[in-house]
């Protein structure tokens, strides 16, 4: 009676269990549908030439699929040559490919040596400093926009600036201001730091006792076991300078030194109705992220939990 | 994973009982160390300073500096263009609770954080419960929902641009194939839709973020509490309610501060979808300092509205943070 009982329970436990999993089944695969049909559409409607774009009923499988509609975005600079600003998509991607590489190397070189001292080592301030680093984690962007769009029209002997930093336009539309401002960041080194904080220090001292200098000791022991933290804060440094549109928006002005974001919404904006060529472009700002995501999905979302899970 | 090893954090005890390495081997016993003056330490750990000089030079410009200047902008009329940028006391702190469209960027503002935070957070945990069971193609459909997270907002706010186009919009076609409607709405450009539709963008943009999160947060409840809990002879209901919840707790919490900071600051949307239109009911706080600063070139006006934003997000971050606080003890 006693078995039978617990065969009955866990009968019934079975299929409760089915039971959820059906429901998950029942509301995640439509869900998950509608999650992705904005990008079906956009890579449907990537390969349709405008008169299709604009049929009704609208058409997920395109009659005639062309690649006219790419090859007009990316031969934008060719065709526009005539006296108007020259719009070059190749380089917008060729820039933000710069931009974003540049501004995850810096930040990686610089918020790891950060977080290593005030991981590993003591002296005088540091506590100090580093509460000076947490405590601006929380000021938005926009409070320092206004002074740092100032600042780098003001750099000296930049861009037409003489040594006091009047006259020209500084750092203002130029690399330098896409890429300095964002070359430290005050999470990744906390991020880092909290990482660095579990390797055992008496790693370090038996490296210290071997001889080994402190350069050494931070690129051939810490480093190589801060690993996973430097990939994650990586793969975020890089997506989010990639997609970030605020800064460009402000100090850059010349179509030479947008970056893909800027470039697309700018052409939003200037050519309303031409939606055959916006769309391909699209296509083509989001590939990057979604191949880097593809291959690294494991790490950014270990990355996200890494972040997160502190609270 | 902070203090895995058990110790604490060095930044939390600024003088450590038993003082470890400090980075170089001492010969000398420790009571003697501690006598050594300030000046001896910092030169025996120049170094130190000096691999942290690159990112503290950055950051006292463009963080350090940048506030104080911004602050000092606040108390003055500084327009980009005329070389006169006389100091006006209050006055923009006056002007600004003068403005009308200021007040309607606040408004806005709320209106958007209050209804795509709490959705985003909630649909991404409905997901999250789903997906944290034993389903097949489980990855899959984590990817699927994951995927605007990783797509640039730029792009995002394009495409769901035309997806609410009034003539060809695929929101009209399929609601007026189902009837829901009987003409075709025009979302954007609508003075009592256009919130309501980035939004809707907005949170779909977004679940995948809170899902993830709320996964890492579901896989950390140990298996022991809800084993005890059947034995106590609660339902699935009241497992999600009595265990799943409460655990959940600093991750909610989490993804709340973080839902209100990020989305206080939209902006991409704005500018690519409306403009801040139709009559400004979508001009948010950062699109009204945008006009303000890059428009119109008011520089000390913008920067006294990005420190008022700057305060609001403070007092809400730390009203969230007394919350988790008590919900720790």
């Amino acid at each position: 009676m006693n078995g039978a009982l617990v065969r009955v329970g866990w009968r019934h436990a079975g299929r409760r269990h089915k039971l959820g999993m059906v429901l998950a089944y029942v509301v995640l695969v439509p869900g998950a549908l509608l999650f992705v049909a904005p990008f079906a559409w956009m890579l449907s409607a990537s390969f349709q030439p405008l008169g299709d774009i604009f049929s009704w009923p609208p058409q997920w499988i395109p009659k005639d699929p062309t690649v006219d509609g790419y090859k007009t975005f990316l031969g934008l600079g060719e065709t526009t040559g005539a006296g108007t600003e020259a719009e070059n998509p190749w380089r917008w991607f060729v820039n933000s490919a710069f931009v974003a590489s540049s501004v995850t190397a810096l930040q990686l070189f610089f918020n790891s040596l950060a977080a290593y001292v005030f991981a590993k080592r003591q002296f005088p301030g540091r506590d100090l400093i580093f509460l000076g680093f947490l405590a601006t984690m929380m000021v938005p962007g926009q409070v320092t926009l206004i002074p740092n769009y100032i600042v780098l029209k003001h750099i000296p002997l930049f861009g037409g600036n003489d040594i006091f930093g009047q006259g020209g336009h500084g750092w203002l539309d130029s690399y330098y201001g896409l890429i300095l401002p964002g070359a430290v960041s005050a999470f990744g080194i906390f991020l880092l730091r909290q990482y660095m904080m579990s390797i055992p220090d008496e790693l370090l001292d038996a490296a210290r006792i071997d001889g080994a200098s402190e350069f050494r000791i931070y690129s051939r022991i810490v480093l190589p076991l801060t690993g996973p933290a430097l990939a994650a804060t990586a793969i975020f440094t890089f997506t989010y300078t990639w997609e970030d549109f605020f800064w460009p928006l402000i100090i850059i002005s010349s179509p030479d030194h947008y970056t893909a974001p800027l470039g697309l919404a700018l052409y939003v904006v200037k050519n309303r109705t031409a939606w055959d060529v916006l769309l391909p472009g699209s296509v083509i700002a989001t590939l990057p992220m979604i191949i880097v995501f593809l291959i690294f999905q494991r790490r950014f979302i270990q990355g996200i939990s890494l972040s997160g899970l502190k609270g | 994973m902070a203090t895995v090893d058990g110790r604490r954090a060095p930044a939390e005890d600024a003088r450590p009982v038993q003082p470890r390495t400090s980075g170089h081997i001492s010969t000398e016993p420790p009571t003697r160390k501690h006598r050594r003056g300030i000046g001896w330490r910092m030169r025996r750990n120049w170094d130190a300073y000096l691999y942290l000089a690159p990112g503290l030079l950055l950051f006292s410009v463009f963080t350090v500096f940048a506030l104080g200047f911004a602050f000092y902008l606040t108390f003055h009329e500084w327009n980009i263009i005329e070389p006169d940028r006389p100091f006006i006391g209050l006055e923009n702190y006056r002007d600004m609770l003068e403005d009308e469209r200021f007040r309607r960027s606040v408004y806005n503002t709320m209106y958007f954080t209050g209804a795509s935070v709490p959705l985003t957070m909630l649909i991404g945990l409905g997901v999250a419960l789903l997906l944290n069971q034993p389903l097949r193609g489980r990855g899959i459909l984590r990817t699927l929902y994951f995927l605007p997270v990783v797509t640039p907002f730029v792009v995002v706010a394009i495409v769901w641009k035309w997806l609410y186009n009034g003539d060809f919009g695929l929101f009209n076609y399929y609601l007026l194939k189902t009837h829901l409607i009987d003409e075709p709405l025009l979302w954007l450009a609508d003075k009592n839709l256009a919130m309501p539709a980035v939004i809707l963008m907005s949170v779909w943009g977004g679940v995948g973020f809170s899902m993830v999160v709320y996964l890492a947060g579901l896989q950390s409840i140990p298996e022991e509490l809800y084993d005890a809990a059947k034995v106590d002879g609660a339902g699935a209901f009241a497992r999600l309610r009595y265990v799943t919840i409460p655990m959940l707790r600093p991750t909610t919490l989490f993804l709340l501060v973080m839902g209100i900071i990020g989305s206080f600051q939209v902006f991409t949307q704005i500018f690519v979808m409306t403009s801040g239109g139709p009559v400004d009911r979508t001009t948010t706080m950062v699109f009204y300092i945008y006009e303000a600063a890059f428009k119109f070139y008011e520089m000390g006006y913008a920067s006294t509205l990005a420190y008022v934003l700057f305060a609001m997000l403070f007092v809400f971050t730390l009203i969230q943070l007394r919350l988790y606080r008590r919900t720790n003890t």
